[in-house]
C-alpha cells in the first residue's frame, strides 16, 4: 500500500537506517580502525606472533566445549520456563540474569571458595564459570521461543501416533532450531572472547586470543602483535556469526508466534517432579555463589554510607551512577538497536543478522585504546567526557537489542500494517498501533537485557570512567584491590547491590512486558 | 508494502544526531586548556581523602580531575600510546621498575618541585627532575602469624628460607608478567641471588610447590590465609610492607595486634613518582599539583588512603603504620636502568622456568 508520500517516506527511511550506521562508524569502527592502523603501520605489515595457532586452537575448543555444556545446562531450564506456569517463574527468569551482570572478579572469587580443592583452577573451573555466566543466554532465548510454539502441532502429532521422542525430533526441535542456533552462537562468542574467567580461573599459562591481545597491548605495549591478533579474532568471530546466521535462516523463519498465555500450563504428574528437580538444581547453582557474597558482606553494609579513601564518593553513590549510566546506555542501545532492527526486519533473515554481533568480537582493551587516540582532537575531544561511559556500554548492549527485537518485528504479519493503511492510518499511527503493541514485549525484554549488560560492563568502562563518578563494577574492583576485611566486605556488599538492581530491573521489564501482553 | 512507517524513527534519529552533536561540541569544552582544570592520570590504587582534594582545589583555584584505570604498567603504556597529546597533565604512579621506559620515551617534561629538598636523597631517582618521587611502598613477603604460632613452626625470615621443605605448599606469589608486586618480587630474587642464580632459586621454589596466581587481589584476598575474611590456605604471600597495618585499620573489629607481619629481609624497594606529561595542556596546574603531592598535607594523608609511605622526611605516620609497617633500612634494590634493559627478557625466562 502506498502511503501517498513516497519521497518523504524514503527520506525518513534513509535517516533512520543511517543513524545506527553513523553510531557504529563513529564509536566502533573509527576508534578500532585508528588503533589497528597504529599497530599495523608501526613495524610494517601484519605478522602474527609465534604460537598463534596453538592459541587459536585452545580458544576455539574451550569455547566449543563450554557452549555444549551451557546448552546442556540451559535446555532443561528453558523447557521448564518455556512450557510451564509455576510460582516464581518470573523470579527464576530474572535470577538467571544475575551472573550475566556480576563482574568476573567477584564471581571468580566465589568460585575459588566453592569449587573443591584441586578443581578450583584449570579447565573444569573455566567450563563451570562459562556455564554459570551464559546459562541466561540459552534459558532466556530458547525459553522464550519455546513459550511461543503452539502446542497444537505436537498434540496433533501425538494424535497421529508419534511418540514423545519423535514429537521432540520432528515437531518441537525444528521450531526451536533458530533459537537454539542463536543462543549457541552467542554463547560461543562470549566463551571465545572470554577474558576474566581465563585469567583468574584458568591459572597462569592459559591464554585465549583475547587475553593475549590484552597482554600484548596493555602490558607489553606490543601494538603490532595486538593489532594482528585483534584482526584474527574479529575474522574468526565474523566467520562463526555468518555460519550461525546462515544455519539459523535455513532452519526457517520464526513461525507465527503463539501467545505465551495460551501455551503455558501447570506441570502434571511426572512433569512436576522434573520441573521441581530442574528448578532446585538451578536455584542451588545460581544462589550458592550469591550466598558466598552475602556472607562476606555481613557487617560491612554500614560502610556503604561512610566516606572512604578508596573512592571520591560514598560507596552507595556508585549504585546511583551505575543506574544513571546504564539507563542512558540502555536508551541509546534501544534507539540504535531498535532502528537497526527495523531495517533488518525488512529483509529476510541472513548473514546481516549475525554480523550485528560483530562489535562483541572486538577486544575491549583495543577499543579502549582506540577511544584514547581517536577522540583526542576537536571536535571529537571526548576522552574525559562522562558521555563516553554510556556510549561504551551501549556498544555492548545494542547488538542484543537487535537480536531480540528483529525476530519479533519479522513475525508481525505485514498484512496487519496494510490493513491499517487501508483503513486510513498514517504510517506513524500504523507503527504505534500495530508494531509497538506486537513487538512491545520484545522491546521490554531488550530494554531489561540492555540495562543489565550496561550495568555489568567493566572492560571498556574502566578506561573512560571518571574517578568522581565510579560505576558499581569499578567501585567493586577498587575495594577488592585493597587489603583489610572491611574493604573485602564492602566489595561483596556492592556486588550484592549490583545483583539486586539487576534482578529488580529484569523483574520490572517482565512486568512491563506482561502488561503489554495483556493489552493485546 | 513491506516497509514500516518511520516517523518515530526519524524523531529518534534526530535525537541521536543531537546527542552526537552535543558530545562533539559541549563535552569537547570539558577538555582543559582554560587553565581551570588539571587532570591527573593514575592507576587503580590511587586514592586521596575528599578533604585533601578539596584543600588542593581551594588553594590552587584549580579543579582536579582524576582519570584512573589499570595498574602502573598499563598507565604508562596508555601514556606512551597518547604521547604528545596526553590524556591529562600529570601522571602519577610510575615506579622505579618502569622508570626507564617512561624516561627513554620522553614522556615527561622536567620540573623541579617545591619541597623536593625535604625528600631523602635515596628516593630522588631522577637528577633531571623529569620525575618527582612521591611515595615508597616496598614489596615484601607477608606471613600469617596465627597460622605459624598455632603450629609451632617459625615463620620464614628471608627469601632463602622459602626453599626449605618445612615451607612446602605454603607460598603464593603473583605472576610477574601480569602483576606489579609479582614483578617486584621476581626482581627481589634477582637482586638477592644474582643474574645467574635466580633461575635456580625459582626451580627450587617450584619444587617446593609455590602457587602462582595472576594478580594481587587473588593472591592476597583469596589464597592468603592471613587476610581478614579470607578462606585461603597459604600462610605466606607476596604483598606490601604496609599490608599488616591495613589489616589492623580495616579490620571489622579492631585486633589487639596485627594478624600478619611483613618479612623485612625480603623487601624490594618500590618508589612511586609523578611527572608532568609532555604536551600537557595545563602546565602551570601540573606544577601546582606536583608541588601539592610533596606537601605535608598530602604526604600525611597517603598512608591511610593508599597504603604507601611518605618520602618527605618528618611526615607523621598513623599509629598502626608506626607499629606494623616495616621500613627496612636496607631493602633489596636493582638499578632502574638495569631493570629497563632486562625486564622483558627476565619475565620470559621466569615464565619458562616456573610455568612451563
Amino acid at each position: 500500500m502506498d502511503t501517498g508520500r513516497p519521497a518523504l517516506s524514503r527520506g525518513r527511511h534513509l535517516a533512520a537506517a543511517l543513524a545506527p550506521a553513523v553510531f557504529v562508524a563513529l564509536f566502533f569502527a573509527y576508534p578500532l580502525a585508528a588503533i589497528l592502523e597504529r599497530g599495523l603501520t608501526s613495524e610494517g605489515g601484519v605478522s602474527l606472533p609465534a604460537g598463534t595457532a596453538a592459541l587459536l586452537w585452545f580458544t576455539t575448543w574451550q569455547a566449543a566445549v563450554s557452549t555444549a555444556l551451557t546448552l546442556a545446562a540451559g535446555l532443561p531450564l528453558a523447557w521448564a520456563i518455556g512450557r510451564f506456569r509455576f510460582r516464581g517463574r518470573s523470579l527464576t527468569r530474572a535470577l538467571v540474569l544475575v551472573p550475566f551482570v556480576l563482574p568476573t572478579v567477584v564471581v571468580a572469587a566465589a568460585f575459588l571458595e566453592l569449587l573443591p580443592d584441586g578443581y578450583e583452577r584449570g579447565l573444569w573451573a573455566i567450563f563451570a564459570a562459562h556455564v554459570f555466566f551464559n546459562v541466561a543466554v540459552v534459558t532466556r532465548i530458547v525459553g522464550g521461543a519455546w513459550a511461543a510454539i503452539d502446542p497444537a502441532s505436537a498434540e496433533a502429532a501425538a494424535v497421529l501416533g508419534a511418540g514423545p521422542l519423535r514429537r521432540a525430533r520432528e515437531v518441537t526441535l525444528p521450531q526451536l532450531a533458530p533459537a537454539l542456533s542463536a543462543s549457541a552462537a552467542l554463547t560461543f562468542l562470549f566463551c571465545f572472547t572470554s577474558f576474566g574467567v581465563i585469567l583468574i580461573l584458568g591459572g597462569p599459562g592459559r591464554a585465549t586470543v583475547e587475553t593475549e591481545i590484552y597482554n600484548r597491548a596493555a602490558r607489553l605495549f606490543d601494538l603490532q602483535a595486538a593489532a594482528a591478533l585483534s584482526l584474527l579474532q574479529l575474522g574468526a568471530v565474523a566467520v562463526v556469526l555468518a555460519v550461525a546466521s546462515i544455519l539459523e535462516a535455513r532452519a526457517g523463519a520464526a513461525s507465527t508466534l503463539a501467545d505465551e498465555e495460551s501455551v503455558l500450563r501447570r506441570p502434571r504428574g511426572r512433569e512436576r517432579v522434573a520441573v521441581a528437580a530442574i528448578l532446585a538444581v538451578a536455584a542451588l547453582a545460581l544462589v550458592l555463589p550469591l550466598a558466598v557474597l552475602v556472607r562476606r558482606s555481613l557487617g560491612s553494609w554500614g560502610a556503604l554510607f561512610r566516606e572512604t579513601p578508596a573512592l571520591l564518593v560514598e560507596p552507595w553513590q556508585a549504585a546511583v551512577y551505575s543506574v544513571a549510566f546504564a539507563s542512558v546506555a540502555a536508551a541509546i542501545a534501544l534507539v540504535v538497536g531498535g532502528l537497526a532492527a527495523v531495517e533488518l526486519a525488512r529483509r529476510p533473515p541472513g548473514v546481516a543478522d549475525g554480523l550485528v554481533l560483530l562489535p562483541l568480537g572486538a577486544s575491549a582493551v583495543m577499543l579502549g585504546f582506540g577511544f584514547l587516540i581517536a577522540f583526542d582532537t576537536a571536535p571529537l575531544d571526548l576522552r574525559s567526557s562522562w558521555w563516553l561511559v554510556p556510549v561504551a556500554q551501549s556498544l555492548v548492549a545494542a547488538p542484543f537489542v537487535v537480536r531480540i527485537v528483529t525476530p519479533a518485528l519479522r513475525s508481525i504479519d505485514p498484512r496487519l500494517r496494510e490493513v491499517a493503511a487501508t483503513l486510513g492510518a498514517s504510517p506513524a499511527r500504523g507503527w504505534r498501533e500495530v508494531d509497538v503493541p506486537l513487538a512491545g514485549r520484545a522491546f521490554a525484554v531488550a530494554a531489561g537485557f540492555a540495562f543489565a549488560i550496561a550495568l555489568g560492563e567493566f572492560g571498556a568502562t574502566v578506561f573512560v570512567a571518571r574517578a568522581e563518578q565510579p560505576t558499581l563494577p569499578v567501585a567493586i574492583f577498587r575495594f577488592l584491590g585493597r587489603p583489610g576485611a572491611e574493604n573485602q566486605g564492602v566489595a561483596a556488599a556492592l556486588a550484592v547491590v549490583l545483583a539486586g538492581i539487576a534482578v529488580c530491573a529484569a523483574l520490572a521489564a517482565e512486568r512491563v512486558a506482561d502488561g503489554r501482553g495483556q493489552a493485546l | 508494502m513491506r516497509g514500516f512507517s518511520l516517523s518515530p524513527g526519524l524523531g529518534v534519529g534526530c535525537t541521536l544526531v543531537a546527542i552526537v552533536a552535543a558530545l562533539a561540541a559541549g563535552c569537547g569544552g570539558s577538555g582543559n586548556g582554560d587553565g581551570k582544570e588539571v587532570v591527573l592520570v593514575t592507576h587503580d590504587s590511587f586514592a586521596i581523602p575528599k578533604q585533601v582534594q578539596a584543600a588542593f582545589e581551594q588553594e590552587s583555584g584549580l579543579e582536579l580531575t582524576i582519570l584512573q584505570g589499570g595498574d602502573a604498567g598499563e598507565v604508562v603504556n596508555r601514556a606512551l600510546l597518547t604521547r604528545g597529546d596526553p590524556q591529562g597533565d600529570v601522571l602519577f604512579g610510575i615506579d622505579n621498575n618502569l622508570l626507564s621506559r617512561g624516561l627513554d620515551e620522553g614522556l615527561f617534561e622536567p620540573y623541579e618541585a617545591k619541597g623536593i629538598d625535604a625528600v631523602e636523597a635515596g628516593y630522588r631517582l631522577d637528577p633531571m627532575h623529569n620525575l618527582t618521587p612521591v611515595d615508597h611502598a616496598d614489596v615484601c613477603l607477608n606471613v600469617d602469624r596465627m597460622w605459624f604460632s598455632s603450629r609451632g613452626i617459625p615463620p620464614p625470615t628471608s627469601l632463602d628460607d622459602l626453599t626449605n621443605a618445612r615451607y612446602r605448599k605454603l607460598l603464593v606469589v603473583e605472576n610477574p608478567a601480569t602483576s606489579t608486586p609479582g614483578l617486584a618480587f621476581m626482581l627481589a630474587t634477582i637482586a638477592r641471588f644474582g643474574a645467574n642464580g635466580w633461575q635456580d632459586y625459582w626451580r627450587r621454589l617450584r619444587a617446593n610447590d609455590v602457587l602462582v596466581v595472576d594478580g594481587w587481589e587473588e593472591a592476597y584476598t583469596a589464597r592468603f590465609s592471613g587476610a581478614g575474611g579470607s578462606k585461603g590456605t597459604r600462610p605466606i604471600v607476596v604483598s606490601y610492607a604496609t599490608s599488616p597495618a591495613a589489616e589492623v585499620i580495616f579490620a571489622k573489629t579492631p585486633p589487639a595486634t596485627a594478624p600478619t607481619a611483613a618479612v623485612a629481609q625480603s623487601c624490594f624497594r618500590q618508589i612511586e613518582l609523578a611527572g608532568v606529561l609532555a604536551g600537557a595542556k595545563n602546565v602551570g596546574g601540573a606544577h601546582a599539583l606536583i608541588d601539592f603531592m610533596l606537601s605535608e598535607r598530602f604526604q600525611a594523608a597517603m598512608p591511610k588512603s593508599m597504603f604507601v609511605l611518605p618520602v618527605r622526611t618528618g611526615t607523621p605516620l598513623p599509629d598502626a603504620f608506626r607499629r606494623y609497617a616495616v621500613s627496612p633500612a636496607q631493602p633489596l634494590e636493582l638499578p632502574a636502568a638495569e631493570i629497563g634493559r632486562n625486564r622483558d627478557r627476565w619475565i620470559d625466562e621466569w615464565t619458562r622456568v616456573v610455568l612451563r
